[in-house]
């Protein structure tokens, strides 16, 4: 496998979404609600009440973090899809599989194309977050709640591997879907059991801690892997030309 | 240059191509004609590594169609014009290039040097950094003809390179594939544009999942078409048909003012016919060899299959 390779479809890839104002707000905007909308809902919201306290706070600062996974696994799929379904319908597949270049290398620079744009949005949206928490919550707490084991769980583990779970399931996906829109509303359905997982810390049935946290990474990893063999196996060049079209 | 024996390709129960045998020799125009659905495309994507082989051989220069670690070298020389010319279209004419320059592991400068050349060559330089999306279809096959020569292509695949063309970028086209003929790549063309075959290709395969006549133009005029003789008369009448009917053995058949009758020998039968048709009353105004068409060939061929 040759990461240059990969580099230069991921390159291309990305240069292509620059020029798609759909790809482009789909990327920025969620990443700019949650790390700038919450915040302030936060401000509003405590002001009004007169001040939240000290104790629910960190609960409700955890599970606002967790909206970040949300992010990991919705904004990957908008790519993944323009970059697979896109290239199904510009039928731009027959030269590309025709080059000197792996099916392994291929989807590898599909997938960095589809991981870095909304992972890095996601990154600088939570830097805001967790510095407008900071300022809103400072006086009230008496300590910088953030950063923490926590946000750095999500970070670091957490969304990675859902924007690669998110990614996987794409690829499934596209190889099916005739158009992107379709490909990304059946790529959404990878957000349900995170979303889940929210309701579930909302409702009190689990609670967002680190160790919560590593479970609920053990669980993501073991998709990962169960469905790195699917993606390959459908992203094979003889299927992509034979039964993709 | 390339060669192929026994080449099958099936599709679970369909067989899209059926034991093909031929090659093709360095410098060569090789044109595959043939019906939609013949088997013209799984050729070439089979020859190209983009699909398996069900049974049989196929080399390019040393490397072994099918073999794992040939494929990637092969890819390395070859160029694929395919039917649907897939260009990014919010990719600039000189971005498409570059990228495809890129994987093709072009070094840069020269990558640059080619870009500017074939863009030159095709009239496409001043619109270089304009979307290929903007483009019309015919400046659109140019830029995909660019990007199948941007590194140095030893062979060159095309598939129906012509196809829903104007006439004058089809020209172009044609012109540019004698172009770089002249330059001695190897070009395997796929067709079913009967005339192209005949302007370009050094030698003709005609095929319907077989590959059922092989040839130079020339050689498949001469050795499928019997002869005829056009003769053209002042007047055609029934009774003068049937008459002539009765006194040479000949197929006749009648357009207009004309006689289309077929010979086998016309140096001998000529002088029999004419003779036949004076003294019926005929009245010969014009006599010529009717020289078979590719089309008649290729229809020819096609309909014994059936």
């Amino acid at each position: 496998m040759r990461i240059s390779k990969a580099w230069i479809v991921a390159a291309k890839d990305m240069r292509v979404f620059l020029r798609k104002k759909y790809a482009i707000y789909s990327i920025v905007l969620f990443p700019l609600i949650v790390g700038i909308g919450l915040p302030l809902v936060l401000r509003f919201v405590g002001a009004k009440q007169g001040g939240l306290s000290s104790t629910r706070l960190p609960v409700l600062m955890n599970a606002f973090s967790f909206f970040f996974m949300m992010g990991a696994a919705s904004l990957p799929t908008v790519l993944a899809s323009y970059s697979l379904v896109g290239e199904k319908i510009e039928k731009s597949l027959e030269p590309l599989l025709a080059a000197p270049i792996t099916d392994s290398e291929l989807l590898l620079g599909k997938s960095i194309a589809a991981f870095i744009p909304p992972v890095g949005a996601i990154y600088i949206g939570s830097i805001v977050f967790m510095a407008l928490y900071d300022l809103v919550t400072r006086n009230t707490l008496g300590y910088l709640y953030f950063p923490n084991w926590t946000i750095h769980l999500i970070l670091l583990l957490l969304i990675p591997l859902t924007a690669i779970l998110s990614i996987e399931w794409s690829v499934i996906v596209s190889s099916r879907a005739s158009d992107a829109r379709a490909a990304q509303m059946q790529g959404l359905f990878i957000a349900l059991p995170i979303a889940a997982i929210y309701v579930a810390s909302e409702v009190r049935a689990i609670s967002l801690d680190t160790s919560t946290l590593l479970i609920i990474s053990g669980v993501i990893l073991i998709a990962d892997i169960i469905l790195f063999f699917l993606s390959t196996k459908t992203f094979q060049r003889e299927e992509i030309l034979t039964k993709w079209t | 240059m390339i060669t192929v024996e026994n080449l099958t390709k099936r599709f679970r129960e369909v067989t899209a191509v059926e034991k093909l045998t031929f090659k093709v020799e360095e410098g060569e125009v090789f044109g595959f004609l043939g019906p939609n659905g013949a088997g013209k495309t799984t050729t070439i994507r089979m020859l190209c590594c983009l699909i398996s082989k069900t049974n049989g051989e196929a080399r390019i220069d040393d490397y072994q169609i099918g073999k794992e670690t040939d494929s990637l070298r092969i890819r390395k020389m070859i160029g694929l014009v395919p039917d649907n010319v897939g260009l990014y279209d919010d990719l600039s004419a000189f971005e498409n290039l570059d990228f495809y320059g890129k994987l093709y592991e072009c070094p840069e400068g020269r990558r640059k040097e080619n870009i500017e050349h074939f863009l030159k060559m095709l009239d496409l330089w001043e619109r270089k950094d304009a979307r290929a999306g903007s483009f019309s279809k015919g400046m659109k096959q140019k830029l995909a003809l660019a990007r199948a020569l941007i590194h140095e292509t030893k062979i060159l695949f095309m598939d129906e390179p012509t196809a829903n063309l104007d006439p004058e970028s089809a020209k172009t086209v044609r012109d540019f594939i004698l172009e770089i003929k002249k330059q001695g790549r190897t070009i395997f063309l796929n067709t079913h544009n009967l005339d192209e075959a005949q302007r370009v290709c050094d030698r003709i395969g005609i095929i319907k999942t077989k590959l059922l006549t092989i040839g130079s133009p020339e050689q498949l005029r001469e050795s499928l078409s019997r002869p005829k003789t056009e003769i053209r008369l002042a007047q055609v009448t029934e009774g003068l048909i049937s008459a002539l009917r009765k006194l040479i053995p000949n197929t006749i058949e009648v357009s207009g003012d004309k006689l289309i009758i077929d010979v086998t020998d016309l140096d001998r039968e000529n002088p029999t016919i004419i003779a036949a048709i004076t003294s019926t009353g005929g009245q010969v105004r014009e006599v010529a060899q009717v020289i078979p068409t590719l089309e008649d060939v290729y229809l020819q061929i096609v309909k014994e299959t059936k």
